[in-house]
């Protein structure tokens, strides 16, 4: 049997981001270890209380030599762009998450909207990812 | 604590805004607000990092939204045009048929509600389903926005 424990995003800054998944998601860390043998190479992964065996690693784009200066600067812009991919989290009431959200200060792209499907939404973290949290019809009913 | 941010996301934060807010009366002065630039300048640098115009994605999304709400609902054409923050009935109904080639009326009747009802996320429908048609002459924003 295979299973999902961990997906990746790049994140600008690992602090900037660590205080947005915990203080403002409400997330809990996971892990967070720097390795100084590895260039001081910190390995941070943050999950939703509740969901134990999945978490987000949240993870520094890397200079020279895992990525050339052009890399990394292009990586970023396509964060900074938008265009780095989407994280998928449902909810049993994205309106009442979407309230407590904007409370503590997360900027939303899609105001909760009703689809075929349920109850959408999404925000960004502070490098630009792109989270949806939604609300499926089953749930709801 | 002083975080490196790239510009684009400053830029982004204006796309986001059109994207969140569309059903209000936003404008390219709003956007450029909130990306914090001129609106000429703002405009430039939004071209140059979409490929496209900030007027002309606001309302590329209130027709995307326009078109969900066509195919989903049974809301008229006048409440749908309304609720996407467009003022007006006959330009709502213009752009809407230069974009998708038929009126609201006629587009709405192609999609049976049952064919909508796939489980395809609001963001895979704001990509997809935003349309393509580029040319938008009845916009009131200057050229070159």
């Amino acid at each position: 049997m295979m299973k999902v424990t961990h997906a990746q995003l790049w994140v600008h800054d690992q602090d900037e981001a660590l205080a947005f998944y915990t203080q403002k998601l409400g997330w809990e860390v996971r892990s967070d270890v720097t390795v100084p043998e590895l260039g001081n190479f910190r390995w941070l992964a943050v999950g939703p209380v509740g969901q134990d065996d999945f978490a987000v690693t949240l993870m520094t784009i890397p200079g020279p030599p895992v990525f050339d200066a052009e890399t990394a600067n292009q990586v970023q812009t396509l964060m900074a762009k938008g265009a780095a991919g989407t994280v998928f989290l449902e909810s049993d009431d994205v309106d009442a998450e979407y309230e407590a959200l904007t409370s503590r200060g997360v900027e939303f792209v899609d105001l909760p909207e009703d689809r075929p499907y349920g109850r959408d939404s999404s925000f960004r973290d502070p490098s630009g990812n792109h989270l949806r949290l939604m609300q499926t019809a089953a749930v709801r009913a | 604590m002083t975080t490196f941010v790239p510009p684009a996301r400053h830029l982004l934060r204006a796309r986001d805004l059109a994207d969140a807010r569309y059903f209000e009366p936003l404008d390219v002065d709003d956007m450029a607000r909130a990306a914090g630039l001129s609106r000429a300048h703002f405009s430039r640098e939004f071209r140059r990092a979409f490929g496209e115009p900030p007027h002309v994605y606001l309302l590329t999304r209130r027709l995307e939204r326009a078109a969900a709400l066509l195919r989903t609902t049974d809301r008229s054409v006048a409440d749908i045009c309304f609720s996407v923050g467009l003022q007006s009935v006959g330009s709502f109904t213009t752009s809407f048929t230069r974009t998708f080639g038929v009126s609201p009326t006629v587009y709405r009747a192609r999609f049976p509600p049952a064919a909508s009802h796939a489980r395809v996320p609001a963001c895979i429908v704001h990509f997809y389903g935003r349309p393509a048609n580029r040319t938008f002459r009845e916009d009131r924003t200057a050229a070159g926005d």
